[in-house]
């Protein structure tokens, strides 16, 4: 029961891996690829580790066994708080640096609500 | 006070990193943390603490937090499909947004600015006191900023 | 399921081969961490899974969490470098 709900979460996990891989791959620019990487490496960090943390703890349940289980998870949690850090990070040496995105119409930087403002 | 907060905090960090609960671990546990605590006094708590206020926001948070993992599973089924698309030139359309924002407090920009970045088709780039710069993949994405999502963390933050 | 955690690392690799492409041919240098960091979170997969199948888990872990704080601030000094640079 326990190994069929690890290979479940493992799979999901190795399905957003593929994601982030090929995202990385075919989207045109730095800020794009951002995208499929910032997300879907957290995501399947999350569920790959939690899969493992449940074929880890198996089937007889001990304190020493969950107690690893927890550290592992607790690697996910704390990737959760990073992950977005560090995207944020490198975006913003990127823009800093004068890389402007790849855009179809060539206006970088557009104003949100266009009525407002001026 | 604060000084005793961070110092609990921290030491919990450590017996759960550590597992060892005998005398020696634990006395370079006390050491350890006591230096860090000195460090790093001001940085886990700024201001004036007030206890009861700080344990409302927690709450709030935590009813938040449901919403904002829901938004965190679709935009990975939102990334998976434009990666995936066999015709992805045409359905994506990459800009960076401008936008003010009406949150004032250090902490509640830091939600709003992971949150937008954890949610469907956008990423913050830079916060410049109130202005956000957001890249935003398509046209969709761009146009539910900001939305839902800033008043929900006025919410949490009691800010109206 | 030794045999299901073997192949996952295989798979793992393979997508870490991918990644090398982008080190490699990346047109800017931000595509090159991008790259790096995501290689990073699969090793971080990687020693959990070795921990798993050489029975040794209780120690790996403890690597495994190094490694993600050492990724998270290698990710985090790279940015900083770079944008005092303004390195192309």
């Amino acid at each position: 029961m326990m190994e069929a709900l690890a290979v479940l979460f493992i799979s999901a996990g190795l399905f957003f891996f593929f994601t982030a891989t090929v995202g990385l791959l075919r989207l045109p620019d730095f800020y794009s690829r951002m995208h499929a990487m910032g997300k879907a490496d957290t995501m399947g960090l999350l569920l790959t580790l939690t899969g493992l943390a449940l074929y880890q703890m198996g089937e007889g349940l001990s304190w020493s066994k969950a107690f690893v289980a927890f550290k592992i998870l607790l690697i996910a949690v704390f990737w959760f708080l990073g992950g977005p850090t560090a995207t944020h990070a490198l975006l913003r040496s990127a823009f800093e640096g004068g890389k402007m995105p790849w855009t179809k119409d060539g206006q970088a930087v557009l104003d949100w609500p266009r009525q407002e403002e001026r | 006070m604060r000084s005793i907060i961070t110092f609990c905090v921290l030491l919990l960090f450590w017996v759960l990193l550590s597992g060892q609960l005998d005398l020696w671990h634990l006395s370079w546990g006390v050491i350890c943390t006591a230096t860090v605590t000195y460090l790093s006094r001001d940085l886990l708590f700024k201001g004036q603490l007030d206890l009861r206020e700080k344990g409302r926001e927690a709450w709030r948070f935590l009813k938040y937090l449901p919403w904002l993992l829901g938004q965190i599973f679709k935009a990975n089924l939102h990334v998976a499909r434009l990666a995936l698309h066999p015709r992805m030139g045409e359905l994506i359309d990459p800009h960076i947004i401008r936008f003010r924002t009406k949150l004032k407090k250090d902490l509640s920009l830091v939600t709003f600015a992971n949150s937008i970045t954890l949610t469907p088709g956008t990423i913050t780039v830079l916060i410049d006191g109130d202005r956000l710069y957001v890249h935003a993949i398509d046209r969709p994405s761009a146009e539910a900023l900001p939305g839902e999502m800033e008043r929900r963390v006025a919410e949490v933050y009691g800010e109206q | 399921m030794e045999g299901f955690l073997v192949g996952t690392g295989l798979v793992l690799g393979g997508f870490v081969v991918a990644g090398f492409y982008r080190i490699a041919f990346g047109p800017t240098i931000y595509d090159r961490i991008l790259a790096v960091n995501l290689i990073g979170i699969m090793t971080v997969v990687f020693l959990v899974l070795m921990g798993l199948i050489y029975r040794r888990v209780e120690m790996f872990v403890d690597i495994a969490l190094m490694y993600s704080l050492l990724a998270f601030i290698g990710t985090l000094i790279f940015a900083k470098y770079f944008s005092k640079r303004g390195v192309e």
